[in-house]
């Protein structure tokens, strides 16, 4: 691997690329745009040989990746936001046929109002599409994750698409230190796509089959199967990957990070991470006894190595980008849920924060620590709303 | 309602499931042919979305393990010569 200085969207394309994919079918969208640009350069470059499909939309790039990798075609899609959103039903195609489809979702808002800019809203409401879905705190890891993605997809155990989820401008238009694969770099440590059963003329069979009631559920508990056979896949494949390829120790699920002696454990995942570090750092400089945990995978939940990793926690507050409006914060809601049955003697709070591209800054995950230390947080919060921007509903007149 | 056949991971089988899956039993109404009025001009044939519909030397008929009783046959039917009845069971 070459270490370099990439724009985060730039590496992921040339992780992509050592990957060695049959198909890519995309279609541009802000902020994903400069992945599937710089692979379409490579292809005009004669750097890439793949079948590069130029498709009319998102749900069509999904179409045309079931196909191929039905086809037994290692397949590549990038998207993010309304482009995710217009894929959904494809989505669980995707997964109900075993399809090892990788995919880089740029996280972006979904309208309305209109957003261009981050937030996980996107990726967090497709989490019930039988993909695994995968956070990245920097570019470094965006890149890497693409090619351990498609290791972990393709293994026999597990045989379901992945997502990579990386937050739009914040890593896919940074230009970060990166250490970029070449040539054959990851050729040993991700062998060729050979699937047992695939569409091919001259052995036919049917695919996406219809299932009865009497098939259905079954087909799903083995997708639930398969995403719980993940866990340990994951694992497997971080820590093979880091030793492969020299990297820091990603944890597998999760990361802690001076989380095993903290009173109070933050939980976050994809970018902010990065910023939520220094901020526990900082703390920790000033004697405050907090933690971090970092969510790697959403799908499958990492809900053994979250309940170890909080076991001695007395408060523990969930930072996210997106909200299940009606409820709270997805993540939030979803860590309650699978708690609920464990002795953990904690308080748990979940703050909805960075929507629509709004920066978190060090401080400001220093006030929510504060308010969580203090005791007055609530148990879902939003962070930073500025009242002075809240509309008011104009007064109607009386009904000529 | 249910298959005669494997079906494996990925919801994969062997090819000719659609002819297996006979569909007729999801028919609520069935087209009936007037003899007197057809013209044999085929569209009826045509538009069948199942393929359901088999031509014969003086008039159509439709093969009931695979229609669903969708009707566009009457409606398409420029004589009006097919009458979609209610299936008695």
């Amino acid at each position: 691997m070459r270490e370099t200085v990439m724009e985060g969207s730039h590496a992921v394309a040339h992780a992509v690329k050592a990957c060695r994919p049959d198909v890519v079918a995309a279609y541009p969208i802000t902020p994903q745009t400069h992945v599937v640009e710089e692979l379409a350069q490579m292809v005009a470059d004669c750097e890439l040989d793949v079948e590069y499909v130029n498709v009319e939309s998102e749900h069509s790039a999904m179409s045309a990746c079931v196909g191929a990798a039905a086809a037994g075609s290692r397949t590549y899609t990038a998207t993010a936001s309304q482009g995710l959103a217009l894929m959904f039903e494809v989505l669980f195609n995707a997964s109900g046929m075993r399809l090892p489809i990788v995919m880089t979702n740029c996280n972006r808002a979904l309208s309305a109002p209109i957003s261009i800019w981050n937030d996980q809203q996107d990726s967090v409401s497709a989490r019930d599409a039988g993909w695994i879905q995968l956070y990245a705190e920097d570019v470094q890891e965006a890149a890497d994750q693409v090619i351990q993605a498609y290791r972990i997809g393709e293994d026999e155990r597990v045989r379901l698409p992945v997502m990579v989820n990386m937050d739009g401008f914040v890593l896919t238009h940074t230009y970060e230190p990166a250490f970029v694969p070449e040539g054959g770099d990851v050729d040993s440590f991700l062998p060729p796509y050979e699937p047992e059963i695939k569409l091919d003329a001259s052995d036919p069979r049917s695919f996406g089959e219809v299932g009865y009631p009497e098939d259905y559920t079954e087909f799903r508990y083995q997708q639930q199967l398969a995403m719980d056979a993940s866990r340990e896949v994951i694992r497997e494949v971080a820590q093979a990957y880091c030793q492969e390829f020299d990297r820091e120790d990603y944890g597998g699920l999760i990361q802690r990070y001076h989380s095993d002696d903290a009173d109070t454990v933050l939980i976050s995942l994809g970018s902010m991470v990065g910023t939520m570090k220094d901020a526990v750092d900082g703390l920790r400089n000033d004697g405050e006894s907090v933690g971090l945990v970092k969510l790697r995978s959403l799908r499958p939940f990492p809900e053994e190595e979250l309940y170890d990793a909080l076991e001695g926690a007395k408060r523990v507050a969930v930072l996210e980008k997106d909200v299940s409006i009606g409820l709270g914060g997805a993540v939030h809601g979803e860590l309650a849920g699978t708690m609920f049955n464990r002795d953990l003697d904690a308080s748990l709070h979940g703050f909805v924060t960075g929507l629509g591209g709004r920066d978190v800054t060090v401080r400001d995950v220093g006030s929510i620590y504060r308010r969580v230390e203090s005791g007055e947080a609530e148990s879902v919060e939003w962070v930073n709303v500025d009242e002075n921007r809240l509309f008011e509903r104009e007064a109607r007149g009386p009904t000529p | 309602m249910s298959t005669d056949y494997e079906i494996k991971e990925g919801a994969v089988a062997d090819p000719g499931t659609s002819t297996r899956n006979r569909t007729g039993g999801w028919r609520v109404e069935f087209p009936a042919f007037d003899e007197e009025g057809c013209t044999l001009c085929d569209l009826c044939w045509e538009v069948c979305p199942d393929v359901a519909i088999e031509r014969g030397e003086d008039v159509y008929s439709a093969d009931l393990d695979y229609c669903k009783g969708c009707g566009v046959c009457a409606q398409v039917c420029p004589t009006d010569a097919i009458e979609m009845e209610r299936e008695e069971k």
